[in-house]
Order: structure tokens, then sequence, then C-alpha cells
């Protein structure tokens, strides 16, 4: 009897290995194990194509924090999230109210913002690079017709991060808005209509008593991604200014990027890896943490 | 109930009181469909009245042009003898209950029954988070807030509730929130689409009990729209059955069940259904039931088609052979304990003829066995060809009310 037991017990410990065995394989050899690597290379003198590493301790991570060029790194990448993330999530949930409150033209409006999602970042900086261009460029010929003399905009070293911003902000605009548009969907007519018998007469109490509550576990979810997706920022500052004027757009993945790749300095370029890493790590863990703790309702 | 606020809900009954409620020629439709056809209605101050239909019938349309979260196309609405058709649903001194109940789901229990009257005696800035309440008025308005709040939960028992948010309420405690969100403002009119429907049978039953006590003590007009016939027969005390867009019939319950304007009513009202059988008007003041004659006097030209409407419990199986009735083969039987319902198949009839026995009579009744269904003593209800209800012509007036 015991014994039947255990061997079917042994079974089943069987048949759940062998049924997770796959995924558990390819989990660690695609993600956790690069992740395991990225951050042993972290604590070598590795450079890209060299025949032989050595260990460095926490070499790397003590070089960095004590370069000026890793300081203004980091320095202009929270920037860059600290303005991205708020104005694109402000103007996305404005232009998803704006577009359900009307039904006119709806599709149409929903297209035209979602546009900048879809094409190619690559290929849209190039547009805003001629469209920013000092002397040439539509920004700079428009501001002129009104007398205001506008700048070198992406050469400037105090609105070249500013440019990069905006593009930044005009590019996920559109993403946040569909979220926000999905979530607006997703709210029961019934507690506007409660709202309304108990006395919500402006559209702001509307706003407070229903939209903006039902709209949290959307909200974290959009502030999230946002703020990785700003964390990531690269294609633009590769393509548009390299990182200056005078560093004054260099940004974390940036740095990563010439230092492992122009420079071959994969060591050095994997702890900053590892940094970039323990943001976006900070941020999910935030998420979930919020998740469990306030936002949602049920 | 308080001595302070709530003692206003006690104001005697008054035709022309706050909480009266007099609709006239109102119509409504959405696109091509007419779903209000010319509604007419007056509901007394302190009335519990019952609006009974099946789905799509216009019913919650109506409730909610009462309301004012739909416009009506034609017609008036009148709360406490003043015309309320411009008026927002704030404006219009009604709560309403809705069929999902409709709470807040970020707000505590407290905070979901408090909403109501912040939104009303606090203004935008005295309700903004962290600054609002240092504003001057505010805590003294939040302690009466507080207390209204807490006279509602001590009334309908969710005091141990009130810290929780409704994610973690059980149908039957959100229902009761949300009931009391409405009352804490003391409403002219409480409006109750289906409040029941989404609580289990059991609990269905329990809240209707509270509910009509709730009227009972608050005495105030409760205008209630539902598709269940338990729910309008219990707790209300005038019914209106809708049906396409017209109201069919207003009347207390009973006189809905056993005096019925309408085919429709009939039908709609009763459970199991009524029978209805073909039947011809006979020269010798009768009506020939396929081919049994019923006495029933009427002015109607022998020869004249009507339809007979016989309820289940108004007639049962022929005791004696010989009686005269419908005979047929019983197709099927339903015991309730307390009823036991037949299913005949009588020829002639499309759908099988419904009659109630006692079920200790079981026995006398096997499936495939004849039946003979009583007609000559039966209490029957008269309709004309188009479903209106045909009233005895010469007889006494006893008669009339199957007495």
């Amino acid at each position: 009897m015991a014994e039947g037991l255990r061997r079917r017990r042994l079974a089943e410990a069987l048949a759940a290995l062998s049924l997770s065995g796959p995924a558990v394989f390819l989990m660690i050899l695609f993600l956790i194990g690069p992740l395991v690597v990225v951050a042993l290379l972290s604590l070598t003198d590795y450079q890209l194509g060299a025949a032989s590493l050595r260990y460095v301790g926490l070499g790397n991570y003590v070089e960095m924090f004590a370069d000026r060029v890793f300081q203004r790194s980091i320095q202009n990448t929270l920037v860059y999230v600290a303005v991205v993330v708020p104005a694109s999530v402000g103007l996305g949930l404005g232009a998803a109210l704006l577009i359900e409150a009307g039904a006119s033209l709806r599709a149409f409006y929903r297209a035209v913002y979602f546009l900048p999602v879809m094409a190619t970042l690559i290929a849209m900086a190039i547009v805003w690079e001629f469209m920013l261009h000092p002397t040439l460029g539509l920004i700079n010929l428009t501001l002129r017709e009104f007398g205001i003399e506008g700048y070198n905009w992406l050469q400037d070293r105090r609105t070249a991060l500013f440019t990069l911003c905006a593009i930044g902000i005009w590019q996920s605009v559109g993403f946040n808005m569909v979220l926000f548009m999905a979530g607006l969907t997703a709210i029961p007519g019934d507690l506007y209509e409660a709202a309304a018998v108990d006395g919500a007469r402006t559209s702001i109490d509307r706003f407070r008593t229903v939209t903006w509550p039902m709209l949290g576990p959307v909200t974290l979810f959009v502030v999230v991604i946002t703020a990785i997706r700003s964390f990531q920022i690269f294609d633009t500052v590769q393509i548009l200014t390299k990182g200056g004027p005078n560093r004054a757009t260099e940004v974390l993945l940036y740095t990563m990027y010439s230092e492992g790749f122009s420079f071959f300095r994969t060591g050095y370029a994997a702890a900053v890896t590892v940094v970039f890493l323990v943001f976006v790590l900070a941020l999910s863990l935030a998420k979930t943490w919020a998740i469990n703790r306030r936002v949602h309702y049920a | 109930m308080g001595e302070t606020g709530l003692g206003m809900m006690a104001a005697a009954r008054d035709p022309h009181g706050r909480g009266s409620v007099v609709i006239s020629g109102l119509t409504k439709s959405f696109g091509q469909t007419a779903v209000l056809r010319g509604v007419d209605l007056e509901i007394p101050d302190g009335a519990f009245l019952t609006v009974l239909g099946p789905s799509g019938c216009g019913k919650s349309t109506l409730m909610r042009i009462v309301a004012g979260l739909e416009q009506q196309d034609g017609g008036t609405v009148a709360i406490g003898g003043g015309g309320v058709d411009g008026l927002r649903p704030d404006q219009r001194d009604i709560a309403m209950v809705f069929q999902s109940y409709a709470l807040y789901p970020h707000l505590t229990v407290f905070d979901n029954i408090a909403l109501p009257l912040r939104m009303r005696r606090l203004n935008f800035a005295r309700r903004l988070p962290l600054v609002g309440r240092f504003l001057p008025g505010v805590s003294a308005t939040e302690r009466e807030i507080a207390a209204a709040v807490r006279r509602v939960a001590d009334l309908l028992q969710i005091q141990p509730l009130l810290a929780r948010k409704p994610g973690q309420l059980s149908g039957g405690q959100k229902q009761r929130v949300a009931v009391g969100r409405a009352m804490v403002r003391e409403p002219r009119v409480f409006l109750m689409d289906e409040p029941l429907s989404n609580l289990d049978a059991e609990l269905r039953v329990h809240m209707r009990a509270e509910i009509a006590q709730l009227h009972r003590e608050l005495r105030t007009t409760f205008i209630y729209v539902t598709h269940d016939q338990a729910e309008a027969m219990t707790m209300s005390d005038q019914v209106v059955v809708m049906m396409e867009g017209r109201l069919l019939q207003v009347a207390p319950p009973s006189v809905i069940y056993e005096d019925p304007e309408d085919i429709r009513v009939a039908r709609f009202v009763g459970s199991p259904r009524i029978n209805i059988l073909p039947g011809r008007v006979t020269g010798r003041g009768g009506i020939d039931v396929l081919g049994v004659e019923v006495p029933f006097a009427s002015n109607l030209a022998a020869g004249s088609a009507v339809q007979v409407g016989i309820r289940p419990a108004a007639t049962g199986a022929s005791r004696q052979a010989g009686e005269s009735g419908l005979a047929g083969t019983l197709a099927y039987r339903e015991n309730l304990g307390s009823d036991l319902f037949l299913h005949v198949a009588v020829p002639g009839v499309d759908q099988a003829v419904v009659i109630r026995e006692e079920p200790t009579e079981i026995g006398r009744f096997p499936i495939g066995g004849t039946v003979t269904v009583r007609l000559a003593d039966a209490r029957i209800i008269v309709f004309d060809p188009a479903g209106r209800r045909i009233r005895p012509f010469v007889a006494a007036a006893g008669a009339r009310r199957h007495g």
C-alpha cells in the first residue's frame, strides 16, 4: 500500500519535471544565463576579442562611479525619464479622454496619435533631424515667422537633451493613449451614473470620483512601461547627437554602447549594463509592490 | 432611526407630497426602436410601486428617465409636484440602487456611503485630498457626515463593514451598502433597478423582506423595477405590468393576479402560467370550451370566439367518473412538496394544460394515465381574441371576483 503510494508520487514528480524541464531549460539558457554572464563579466577586464581575461573584483564599478562621463550619463538618463514619463503619461491620458469623449473622427484621431508608435524611430529621427535643422528646419522657419530666433536644437548644450525628451514624448504618447483608451472602455457605465446621482456635477468631479481611481491599475502599468522604455533611450541619441554636444545627451545605454562597441571594454560595459538592469528591476519590483498594495481593489 | 436627519422620511403619505411622482405621456425611442410608447403613471408619496415586465419592455428606461440619466423624447416627469425634466440627476433629489450596485471599488464602505453627502455639503476645494480638510468648516461638516453614515450603517447593520472595501464584501453586503449610499441623503424617491437579481435565491428572499421592512420604516416613495414576479407580488403596494413600452395594468398585487386586464398580464403573472383555452360563446349564457360548457354570462353574440384563462390553482382533476371536463393524458407531473402540478395533454390544445392537485394525491395520477380537467366549477378569466378582458355581463358582482 505504502509502496504503491510512494511509487505513484515518484511518477508524478518525474512527470512534473519532464513537463516543466524544457521551459526551465530555455529560461536558464536565454534569460537567466546571459544575466549571470553579464554580471560575471562586469567583475573582469575582458575586452571584446581578447584571448584572456582577469578578475578585477569591483574595479569596474569603482572606476565607473568615479567617472565624470558615467555620472553625467546617469544624471541625463534620470532627467530624461523624469521629463518623458509624466509628460507622455499625462498627454496620453488627455488624448484618450478627449478622443473617448466625442464619437466623431475617433478612428482618425486614434490612428494619427498611434502613428509615431508604429513608425520606426530611426527613420523618424532622420525626419526630426530635418525639422530641427537650425536654418532650413521647419521648426526654426516657423518660429522665425513669429519673430522668434530658434536654437540650434540638437547642437546646443542647453536644448539638446530636452529636444530628445520632446521626441521621446512624441513617440510614446500614442502608445500610452491606446492603453488608457482600453482602460477607459473597461470602466462600467453604472459608476458614472451612480456618480451623477450622487452629485458629481462637473467633468472634474466625474474624473476624480470615477475615472482616475478606476484607471489606477492602467496608470501604474503605463508609468512603469514608459519609465522602462525611457531608461532604454538610445536610438535618437545614436542618430541625432552621439551623446554630444559635450556629453549633454550622454545616456546610460549610449555609454554602454560606446564603451562596449567603440572602445571594446566589454567588462566595463557589462558593469554599466548591471546598473541599468538594477534600475529596471527596481521599477518592476515597485510595480509588483504597488499592485499588491493599493491599486487593485478586488 | 435617528431623531434628527432620518426623521424627515417618516412624513405621512400624501398624494401631492414631496415624494410623489407624476409621469405623463412619456415617449422614448432608441433609433428606430420605440421603447416607451406613451406612459402615464401617478405614484403617491410614500408608495412602494413595482414596475414588472419582461426584459426589453422599457421598464429600466422608464426608471432611468425618472432618474434623469436618460432624456425622454416626449412627455413630462414631475416629482413632488414640480417638473424635473430639465434637471440633472443630482438636482432631482432622488437616489438609485443599481443592479450591479455600482459601488466605488477604491473607497471603503464608509466613504462610499459618505460620498453623496460630501459631494453636496463640501465644495470642490474642500474635497481636495490632503489640503481640503484644513479649510474652515470642513471638520465640523465631516463630523456631521460621519454621524449620518453611522446612523445608516446602524439601520442596515453594516457597522462592522465600514472600513472594508467593496471587493471584500459578499453580494448581500454590497447590496446593503448600495442601499445605504442611497439612503444617507434622505432622497424624495428611491429608484431600484433590479437590485436583487445578482443575489442567490435564498438571499434574494431574505433581502425582499428587508427592503419591504425598510420601506415601512422610511415611508419614502420606492420605485422598484424587476422582471421577477415574486418580488413584485411580495413587496409592493402597487404593481405596474409593462410590456412593449406600454403600461398594461396598474393595481395592487392581488388584483394583478386575480383580475388581470389583459391576457399578457395574466400570462406574465402567476407560476405555473395560466392555461389559455379556445372558447366560443353559446346562446345559453355560457362558453363552449372544447366541447364542455362553462357558465359565463356575456352580451357577446353567440358564436363569438373568446380565450378562456384558467389558473392551475383554479381547477383540478375530476374525482368521479362521468364528470364533465377535458379528458387528456398525464404527460408530466411536478411535485413541489406543497403543490403537485399535473401537465395534461389535451387533444385540441397545443400546450399541456397544467392543474394543481394535493401532493398527497400523487398516487392517483400515474404518468400516462387519463386525467379529466374539471371545468364546470373552475374560476375562469375570459379574454377577447385580441387579449382584452371580458367581464361577465349580467352576473352578480360576486361572480366577477370569482368569489
